[in-house]
C-alpha cells in the first residue's frame, strides 16, 4: 500500500488549485478577463478530451464536434431560462430561482444527454462503413444541426438565444460564490476523472482494440458495434457538456459560435496533444486557450499564424507532442502519485 | 409546368457544374493517397482570386479585348491555381508522408493549410469584397418560357468536356493508368518503376487547375469574390464526392450535379435558409442507404 | 492444469457440424456443398492448394462471414445470423493467417481484451468502479497471468507484442484464441511464416494443448508434415469443391489429392 498522502495526492492537489481559484474569484484578486480564460480552458480540455476519445482511441475521424456541442448548449440553455428565469419567449419560471444552483448540474447533464441522442442518430449510419465516412457524416451533421437552430424562430434563430445570465445570477443570490467557476472546475475534473477510467477498465480497452484491428476485436468477443455507440455517445455527450458550460459562461449562444472552425479547434487540440494521449489532449487544450488569447492582438492574423504553427510542429513532430503516449510514460516517477492509463 | 422543370434544370446543372469540377479534385487527390484534402474548397477561392487578378491585369493595364482576355485568363489560372495546389503537396503533405504521420496528421495539415489561405487571403486584401470585371457580353435567351444565358451554357459545356478529358486522362492515359495503381497498392508502384511522387504531384495539378476552372466560372456568374466563399461549397463537394462514390471521377460529377439539384429544388420550394439543412439530410439519406456512394465500390476486408 | 469450462451443450451434439456448406461472391463460388463433423477433443486438418476455400471455411464458421446456403452447428445450435462475437461466446476461437495481435496494447491486455465476450459489468460499471467491477478485472487479470505463466509468456506480459520474436507472436496469438476458453479452435495457417526449429514447437504446443484443455482443433496448413503429424483426420478441397477426406496416410496417397496439388501428369 502506498502512503495516504501519496495515494490522494492529486485529488489534494485538485481541491487545492480548485479552492484557491475559487477564492481568488470571489476576492475578485483575478480579473473577469483571465477568469473567463480560466473557464473557457475547462471547456476546451473537456471538448478535446471527449473528441479524443473517438478520434484517438478509436481511430475513427470526427470532424462535427462543435455540433453536439451546439445540442447540448441549447438544450440547457434553453432547459434553464425555462426553469429558473423570467423570459419573455417562455414567460415566468416554472421553478423557483433559488433552486437553480441545486439543479445546475442535472440542467448541464440534460444537455449532455441530448447531444449524446444525437451522437447516436449520427453513429448509426457510420457502421456500415470505417474509414472517413464518419468525418463525412459528422460534418454533415454539424451543418444540419446549425442549420436546423437557424431556422427555429422560437429559439432566437441566427439570432441567438439569451438570459442564462439570469440563470447564473440566481444562483449567485442563492449562494454568493463565483458559482460557474465552481461548476466549470467540477465538470472538467469530472470528464478527465471518467475518461481515464473508461479508457483503463477492460470494456474501455476495447476502444483500443478496435482501432488497432477491428476484425481481430469482433472475432476476440468484443462487440464492435455496442463499444462503438457507447462510445461515440459518451464523447458527444461531454461535447454536450461542454457546450452547456460554454452557454452559460458567455450568458448568450448563438449558432454561429458552433460551426465548422469551432470543430476545426477541437480537432486542432487533439492532434496537437497526440492520439489517443489523455493528458496529451488535457494539456494541448490549456496551451491551445492561452495561445489563442496570446495571439489576440494579432486579430484576423492569429488564424494565419496558428494553422502555420501547428504545420510546423507537425513538420517536427508528425505524431503531435506527446505521440501517443501519456505524461506518466515520459515521467515514470509520476507514477507514483497517478497513472493516466 | 415543364418549362418551369426545364429551367430549374438549367439552373441545377450550372450550379451542380460548381460542385462537380470542385469534387473531381477532392475525389483525384483521394483516390491517390487516401487524403481529404481539405484545403481544396480553398484552392477553388484562390483560382478565383487569382482569374480575378489576372482578368484585371490583362483588361485594365494590357487593355486588351473581353474575348481574348477571358482566352488568358482561363489557361493562365489553370496553370496558376495548379501551381498553389502543387506547392501545398510539396510544402506541406509530402514531408509529412516521408515521416510516416498518421494519415490524419496530413489530413489536420490539409485544413490548416486551407485556414492559411482563407486567413492570409482576409489578411492581405481586407474583407472588402471583389467584384469581378465582366469578361464576356452575357446574352439573355428566352426559348418557351425558358431563360438561359450563354454564361449559363458555357458552364454546363466547360463541366461535361472537363469531366470527359479527365476521364479519358483516368482510364485511357498512362498516366491514369498509374494513378489508379497507386490507389490500388501503394508500395507495389514505385516498384513496377513509376515514379510515385509525380504521379501525386500530377494528381493534384490536375485537380486543382479544375478548381481554378471552377473558380473563374463562379467568378463569372456571380462576379462578386470574398475569402470564405470557398469554405463551404468546398465542404459541400466534398460530400457530393463521397455521395457519388469517392475515387471515382463519374461519382464526383454525379454527385456534383445531385448536389446542385437537390440545392435548386429545395431554394424552389422552401425558404432559401432550408437549403443547407435539406441539402445535408438528403445527402445523409443517401448515405446511409448506400454507405459506399454511389458509384464506389465496397472494399472487402480480407482475413 | 485443464481450465475448461464445458457451457451449456448437449454432450451428444458434436462440437462443430456442418452441412452443405455454400459461399458465393458475385460469381464466384469460393465454397460448394462443404460439410463436415467434428466431435469432442478431436485433431483434424484442412488442406488444399493456395485460394482453395480453406479461410473461407474458417470464416464462415467464425461468423464473419454469412453463407449462401448449408448451416453450421456449434454444439447443436445454430450460428446463422450471429455476429462473430457472438459464435466466439458460442465456444469458437480462432487465429489469422497473418498474426492479427494488438501490437500497441501490451501481451496482457491482448489476453484481457479477448475476455471482452465474458465481462459482467457494463460501461456504468466501468466509470463508477463498482464492486462487480473491481471483482470482475481480478478475476480477469489473475486467469490471464496464469494463462501466460502456462505458456511461459508471462515474463514478456508488459510487452508490447511487437517486440516478441515471430515464433512468439504466433504463441500468443495462439494463447489469446485459448483464452476465449473454446471447444473448438481453428488455427489458421500457424506455421506459415517459422523456421523448422519452430515448426517442430509449434507441432508439440498444438499437441500439448490439445491434450490438456480438451479443445477440438481444426487447422489449415501448407506444411505436410505439421498435418502428417498431428490430425487424425484431413480434409482436402481445391475450388471450393471436397476431393478427398480420411486419414493423413490416405489423404497424401489420393490421386486427386496429388493433381491439385502437382497438376496432372498425364498431360
Amino acid at each position: 500500500m502506498k502512503p495516504i498522502l501519496q495515494r490522494y495526492s492529486v485529488h489534494l492537489l485538485l481541491i487545492l488549485c480548485g479552492g484557491i481559484i475559487t477564492y481568488l474569484a470571489y476576492e475578485e484578486a483575478i480579473g473577469l478577463y483571465t477568469l473567463s480564460v480560466l473557464m473557457f480552458m475547462g471547456v476546451n480540455v473537456i471538448l478535446s478530451t471527449s473528441l479524443n476519445l473517438v478520434n484517438g482511441n478509436m481511430g475513427e475521424f470526427s470532424c462535427g464536434h462543435a455540433g453536439f456541442m451546439c445540442v447540448g448548449a441549447y438544450v440547457s440553455s434553453i432547459l434553464g431560462v425555462l426553469l429558473f428565469a423570467k423570459d419573455k419567449v417562455f414567460g415566468v419560471p416554472l421553478l423557483d430561482p433559488g433552486l437553480a444552483l441545486y439543479c445546475f448540474p442535472l440542467i448541464i447533464l440534460a444537455g449532455g444527454l441530448a447531444a449524446a441522442v444525437a451522437g447516436l442518430l449520427v453513429a448509426l449510419p457510420s457502421y456500415k462503413t470505417r474509414g472517413d465516412y464518419l468525418a463525412i457524416i459528422t460534418i454533415a451533421a454539424n451543418y444540419i444541426i446549425i442549420s436546423l437552430v437557424e431556422n427555429l424562430g422560437v429559439i432566437g434563430g441566427s439570432r441567438g438565444f439569451m438570459g442564462m445570465k439570469k440563470v447564473v445570477n440566481a444562483m449567485n443570490d442563492t449562494i454568493d460564490l463565483p458559482w460557474m467557476v465552481i461548476w466549470v472546475f467540477i465538470f472538467t475534473v469530472l470528464t478527465v476523472w471518467l475518461l481515464r477510467r473508461y479508457n483503463s477498465s477492460t470494456f474501455g480497452k476495447g476502444v483500443s482494440a478496435i482501432c488497432q484491428d477491428e476484425v481481430a476485436a469482433e472475432i476476440m468477443s468484443v462487440n464492435t458495434n455496442k463499444v462503438k455507440t457507447i462510445t461515440f455517445m459518451l464523447s458527444s455527450g461531454l461535447a454536450g457538456v461542454a457546450g452547456g458550460l460554454f452557454a452559460y459562461i458567455i450568458g448568450y449562444v448563438n449558432p454561429g459560435s458552433f460551426n465548422i472552425l469551432k470543430s476545426t479547434e477541437v480537432l486542432v487540440m487533439v492532434y496537437l496533444g497526440g492520439m489517443a494521449s489523455l493528458s496529451g489532449a488535457v494539456m494541448s487544450a490549456m496551451f491551445f486557450t492561452v495561445l489563442l488569447e496570446l495571439l489576440r492582438p494579432l486579430q484576423i492574423i492569429k488564424w494565419v499564424v496558428i494553422p502555420l504553427l501547428l504545420i510546423i510542429v507537425m513538420q517536427f513532430r508528425p505524431e503531435g507532442i506527446m505521440g501517443n503516449r501519456e505524461l506518466s510514460d515520459i515521467f515514470p516517477k509520476l507514477k507514483r502519485f497517478y497513472r493516466f492509463k | 409546368m415543364l418549362e418551369i422543370i426545364i429551367q430549374n434544370l438549367i439552373n441545377a446543372l450550372q450550379w451542380g457544374s460548381f460542385y462537380a469540377l470542385i469534387a473531381l479534385g477532392y475525389t483525384m487527390v483521394y483516390g491517390v493517397l487516401v487524403l481529404i484534402n481539405f484545403a481544396h474548397g480553398d484552392v477553388f477561392m484562390v483560382g478565383a482570386y487569382i482569374a480575378f487578378f489576372v482578368a484585371t491585369f490583362i483588361l485594365s493595364v494590357l487593355g486588351l479585348p473581353g474575348w481574348i482576355a477571358l482566352g488568358l485568363t482561363i489557361p493562365l489560372t489553370m496553370i496558376l491555381t495548379a501551381m498553389v495546389g502543387v506547392s501545398l503537396e510539396r510544402i506541406a503533405y509530402r514531408p509529412l508522408r516521408r515521416k510516416g504521420a498518421h494519415r490524419l496528421y496530413v489530413v489536420i495539415t490539409a485544413l490548416m493549410c486551407g485556414l492559411i489561405l482563407e486567413h492570409g487571403n482576409l489578411a492581405l486584401l481586407g474583407a472588402s469584397r471583389k467584384a469581378f470585371p465582366p469578361l464576356i457580353v452575357e446574352h439573355v435567351y428566352t426559348i418557351g418560357g425558358v431563360t438561359f444565358t450563354n454564361l449559363k451554357v458555357a458552364v454546363i459545356v466547360t463541366a461535361i468536356l472537363s469531366f470527359f478529358i479527365l476521364q479519358w486522362i483516368v482510364t485511357k492515359t498512362k498516366v491514369g493508368m498509374a494513378m489508379r495503381a497507386i490507389s490500388y497498392d501503394k508500395f507495389a508502384v514505385p516498384l513496377m518503376g513509376i515514379p510515385i511522387d509525380s504521379i501525386i504531384v500530377i494528381t493534384f495539378a490536375l485537380g486543382s487547375s479544375f478548381a481554378g476552372l471552377a473558380g473563374i466560372l463562379f467568378a463569372m456568374s456571380y462576379p462578386v469574390l470574398e475569402p470564405y466563399m470557398g469554405a463551404l461549397i468546398g465542404w459541400k463537394a466534398f460530400i457530393a464526392a463521397v455521395v457519388g462514390g469517392i475515387g471515382d471521377i463519374r461519382g464526383a460529377f454525379l454527385g456534383g450535379f445531385l448536389l446542385g439539384a437537390v440545392e435548386i429544388l429545395v431554394v424552389a420550394v422552401f425558404p432559401s435558409t432550408y437549403r443547407d439543412l435539406i441539402a445535408f439530410s438528403v445527402l445523409l439519406i443517401i448515405l446511409s442507404i448506400k454507405p459506399t456512394g454511389l458509384f464506389g465500390i465496397a472494399k472487402t476486408t480480407k482475413i | 492444469m485443464i481450465m475448461q469450462t464445458p457451457t451449456t451443450s448437449s454432450p451428444s451434439a458434436p462440437v462443430l457440424e456442418i452441412r452443405g456448406l455454400t459461399q458465393r461472391f458475385g460469381g464466384l463460388t469460393a465454397l460448394s456443398d462443404f460439410s463436415v463433423t467434428l466431435g469432442h477433443n478431436r485433431l483434424a486438418g484442412l488442406i488444399g492448394p493456395n485460394g482453395a476455400g480453406k479461410t473461407t471455411v474458417f470464416n464462415l464458421v467464425s461468423g464473419f462471414y454469412q453463407p449462401t446456403e448449408g448451416e453450421i452447428l456449434v454444439n447443436g445450435q445454430a450460428t446463422a445470423g450471429l455476429k462473430p462475437h457472438k459464435v466466439t461466446t458460442l465456444g469458437v476461437a480462432r487465429t489469422f493467417q497473418n498474426i492479427r495481435l494488438w501490437n500497441q496494447m501490451t501481451v496482457l491486455d491482448n489476453i484481457r481484451v479477448a475476455q471482452h465476450g465474458k465481462l459482467d459489468y457494463g460501461f456504468l460499471q466501468a466509470v463508477l468502479r463498482t464492486k462487480g467491477y473491481f471483482k470482475c478485472e481480478e478475476r480477469i487479470e489473475e486467469e490471464a497471468h496464469e494463462l501466460l505463466k502456462i505458456f511461459d509468456l508471462d515474463k514478456f506480459a508488459d510487452e508490447f507484442p511487437t517486440n516478441l520474436p515471430y515464433g512468439l507472436q504466433r504463441k500468443l496469438e495462439i494463447v489469446r484464441a485459448l483464452s476465449e476458453k473454446p471447444q473448438l479452435l481453428l488455427l489458421d495457417e500457424p506455421a506459415a511464416g517459422l523456421n523448422s526449429v519452430d515448426v517442430q514447437e509449434l507441432i508439440r504446443l498444438i499437441q500439448w494443448i490439445h491434450d490438456s484443455f480438451e479443445v477440438t482443433i481444426w487447422m489449415i496448413e501448407h506444411h505436410m508434415d505439421v498435418m502428417m503429424q498431428l490430425c487424425d483426420e484431413i480434409k482436402v478441397i481445391d475450388f471450393g469443391q471436397t476431393i478427398a477426406e480420411g486419414t493423413a496416410e490416405h489423404v497424401r496417397n489420393h490421386p486427386a489429392v496429388i493433381s491439385a496439388y502437382l497438376g496432372d501428369d498425364n498431360i
